[in-house]
């Protein structure tokens, strides 16, 4: 059957896009073919968005494996009520300008609750906020497949687990009984209640999401670039004093520099790091000769060394 | 999206993007693709310290990373530099253990290139890991402990990844800190491997007197202590190591979904397994062999004109073909092999081993099938030999099989597609993958012999033949037989037809 599409394969018009390196262009072709496998074979898949880098990146990624078709699932954000209002706008711009699906969830139990990341600490907060939110998401949605953007290279659990990362009716991951993932054949076979979380990124460094990014100018939140901001120092963080449920502790005093996020998430749990860098170029050179991992700043990771993988077994992501 | 908004997006796409520009060259780094590497050897000959050596060396390693190492391991060794093998074994078990027991990928790059690095656990009992790890590499780094030399256990990775395809293999001499820097024991090491690999095959190999823990040969040169050696260090040689290519071999496109926006549109979307194709093409659709030519391959950036193994992609055909997910797009001009029965080797990965009879899932590609896998032999990984052995393949265990499917499978043999000619089976059951298996061959069956060979089709009563397979002559050549079991009704009728046909 004839397309519709037009007649310009013969020409290559100019163009000032820099054309994707082999490293990015092999990394590129690797996740379209996650993206399209779990949707072909899977009845009901959804995509985790945290509006974070790495879920910009997945989302664009998503929109190029299904082109010229729309994106065949919705998006999830888990929100917990706490992330920076700067995500939440630039969320829902998003969300129309690509025509997406969308879901929102809040656990309804732990916003009854009041469970606040001040009152019941991190640990506790993110157990319920997080995992236990994204529990009920899924269940809800029933859900069979859920493409996440964890990286093999964030942390040393995820370094060990599979792009089909298979869990159990009670989102359980068992990292002694994966099964088997050989060349790029993915098992996709599970019973009912059972489901998969796809990561389509898994073999991405933190430099190539950058890069990537760069490259193919995909839009972030501001919040990645340096700015005069507000932020109060708090167990060696420095967390953006612009929410007014931050309430300033004994001695603690709102100070102002040129600071960006490595990564985001919920602000009172988010370190930021003093930067000067206002655009990608200067934080991809930043990047290059960075000492420290982009987790660094996260208060989940700190608690203890194996504290990812025990959240995971949990069903976190 | 309405499909005049398709086409439109498509047209203001390519206005906007260009194919193959010619660009300032961008940055030096990475400008190749990423190696794919393994380690493997035996338990504690190193391999985790390697890998952790490589990271730490090529600045991988950021320093709240390193900080955790140091408050993990509580020691530090007496260089003062913390437990690299904390780095890669990541789970509770394993650091409990002290062993490795799942792969873990990481990854580290140069000025000249990046790699991902798979570290593989040295156990037997993890073996089927060992192999998961191998299925993507391009080259493997065997370690060997100067002090023991070769173990049983190196002798069973190299041939494993050999069968994975794997042929570019360095040797680490590895704890070469521990014999004195000893150059007599690196030859003769050295040799002893040459050996085994000339039995595997395996011609491209580099070895390397090394200390992973100091640090000597791995990303900085050894010559302080062993200024006799004038060779490459591992990331020398990892930098001008190839990595395979598909692309000198027939087109193929395993079809993952079809792409239907709106009513007038119709692409296929998978990603080229082998070989290039182009706008005018004559295809082949398998197994239905229905023939089309391709019009159009679309990609989000631009509609081009060309595409090549590893690119993902959406195929436009000339007219309306019945094509759908598991079937695969291939030229015309160099086919693969289509049929009910095919030879194959396979690692059986899951406690209950594979089982004769028994019918599992076969997953190649986008394409799933139900199959029985019959083994025929097994090797023995201390020899190196095949053995006979028709029953049950064990877990770990390495075997040759003959397939058999209900409906055509299509394949290419893996020595020359290592995407096409490769499959996993899945249990029905357990829904677990329980073999990683690669194409040998397309069996012959008595339909499509070629051969010019003399044969004898015998109809014999079925407890006549039972006894004669039991006979040991019978089964040292059953590898030549083929057998149909069937009514004594259907058999004349076969006999009746073969007589009109002479
Ligand atoms: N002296 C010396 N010890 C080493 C060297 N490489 C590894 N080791 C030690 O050998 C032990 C086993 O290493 P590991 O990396 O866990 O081995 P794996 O089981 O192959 O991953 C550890 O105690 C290492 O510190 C080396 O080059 N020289
Ligand atoms: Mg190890």
């Amino acid at each position: 059957m004839p397309s519709t599409l037009p007649e310009t394969e013969l020409h290559n018009p100019q163009t000032t896009k820099t054309p994707l390196d082999p490293h990015l262009k092999a990394l590129e072709n690797e996740a379209i073919h996650i993206f399209r496998e779990v949707a072909a074979e899977f009845e009901k898949p959804v995509m985790l968005y945290s509006v974070g880098k790495d879920s910009s990146v997945l989302l664009h990624l998503a929109r190029k494996a299904f082109y010229p078709g729309r994106v065949p699932f919705p998006l999830l954000h888990v929100n917990t009520g706490w992330k920076f209002a700067e995500m939440i706008a630039f969320r829902n711009d998003i969300v129309k300008k690509y025509d997406l699906d969308f879901i929102e969830h809040i656990n309804p139990r732990g916003k009854a609750e009041n469970v606040t990341p001040f009152t019941h600490g991190s640990a506790l907060f993110t157990d319920i906020m997080k995992t236990e939110g994204l529990r009920q998401a899924l269940d809800a949605g029933g859900f069979d497949a859920a493409f996440g953007g964890a990286r093999r290279d964030e942390e040393a659990s995820r370094a060990k687990e599979r792009i089909y990362s298979f869990r159990t009716p009670e989102h359980r991951w068992d990292p002694r009984a994966q099964r088997p993932e050989l060349w790029n054949i993915y098992n996709g076979m599970i019973r009912k209640g059972e489901s998969v979380r796809a990561f389509p990124l898994s073999n991405w460094t933190e430099v190539d999401i950058w890069r990537y990014i760069q490259v193919e100018d995909i839009p972030l939140v501001p919040l990645y670039y340096a700015k005069e901001r507000p932020y109060v120092e708090r167990d060696g963080m420095m967390i953006l004093a612009e929410d007014p449920r931050l309430e300033l502790l004994p001695g603690e005093t709102v100070q102002h520099g040129s600071i960006r996020f490595r990564t985001l998430g919920d602000f009172p749990l988010t370190g930021a790091i003093p930067s000067q860098a206002t655009n990608l170029e200067e934080v991809i050179a930043e990047l290059e000769i960075a000492t420290v991992s982009e987790r660094q700043g996260r208060a989940i990771d700190r608690d203890q060394s194996g504290s990812m993988e025990k959240k995971k077994r949990e069903g976190y992501f | 999206m309405t499909v005049s908004a398709i086409a439109q997006a498509a047209e203001s796409k390519t206005g906007t993007v260009t194919a193959f520009p010619a660009a300032e060259a961008a940055r030096a780094v990475r400008d190749t693709r990423p190696l794919r590497l393994i380690t493997c050897g035996s338990v504690d000959d190193g391999k985790s310290t390697l890998i952790g050596r490589l990271l730490w060396d090529t600045k991988a390693v950021k320093e709240d990373q390193a900080a955790t190492l140091r408050r993990d391991s509580g020691k530090q060794n007496d260089l003062g530099l913390p437990d690299f093998a904390l780095l890669l074994d990541g789970l509770q078990a394993e650091r409990e253990q002290g062993i490795t027991i799942d792969v873990a990928y990481r990854y580290f790059a140069t000025d000249k290139r990046s790699f991902i690095v798979a570290d593989t656990p040295g156990h037997e009992q993890y073996t089927r890991n060992m192999a998961t790890g191998a299925s993507t590499a391009d080259l493997a780094v065997l370690l060997v402990d100067a002090r023991t030399g070769l173990l049983e256990q190196t002798r069973r990775h190299a041939t494993i990844a050999s069968l994975m395809g794997i042929k570019q293999f360095v040797l680490a001499v590895n704890k070469f800190d521990l014999v004195g820097y000893d150059r007599a024991r690196f030859d003769q090491i050295t040799h002893e491997f040459r050996e085994l690999a000339l039995s595997l095959g395996v011609r491209q190999i580099t070895a390397i007197p090394m200390s992973a823990l100091k640090g000597e040969n791995v990303v900085y040169d050894g010559k302080a202590s062993m200024p006799w050696y004038e060779g490459q260090t591992l990331v020398e040689v990892l930098e001008l190591a190839t990595v395979r290519s598909a692309q000198t071999v027939g087109f193929r496109l395993p079809v993952q979904r079809v792409s239907r926006p709106g009513e007038s549109f119709r692409g296929y979307q998978g990603t080229v397994a082998g070989g290039s194709v182009k706008p005018g093409d004559s295809v082949v659709i398998l197994p239905s062999g229905m023939v089309a030519n391709v019009t159009k391959i679309i990609t989000f950036d631009l509609v081009r004109n060309a595409a090549v193994a590893g690119d993902a992609i959406t195929l436009v055909l000339d007219r309306q073909v019945d094509v759908s997910r598991g079937d695969m797009i291939v030229s015309i001009d160099s086919q693969p092999q289509v049929g009910l029965d095919f030879d194959a080797q396979l690692v059986a990965l899951q406690a209950e081993g594979i089982q004769p009879g028994r019918r599992y899932w076969l997953k190649s590609g986008s394409r799933r099938q139900r199959v029985t896998a019959n083994p025929v032999s097994q090797l023995d990984l201390k020899t190196g030999s095949w053995t006979q052995r028709t029953g049950l393949l064990p877990m770990n265990g390495i075997g040759k099989v003959h397939l058999s499917f209900d409906e055509n499978a299509v394949f290419d043999a893996y020595e020359q597609n290592r995407t096409t000619g490769a499959f996993i089976l899945i249990d029905p059951d357990t829904n677990n993958t329980v073999a990683g298996g690669m194409i040998t061959a397309k069996r012959s069956s008595l339909t499509d012999l070629r051969s010019d060979e003399a044969r004898v089709i015998l109809s014999l009563p079925a407890d006549l033949a039972d006894q004669l397979m039991a006979t040991e002559l019978f089964s040292r050549r059953r590898d030549e037989t083929d057998l149909r079991r069937m009514t004594s009704g259907e058999a004349s009728q076969i006999f009746k037809d073969a007589a009109v046909d002479i």
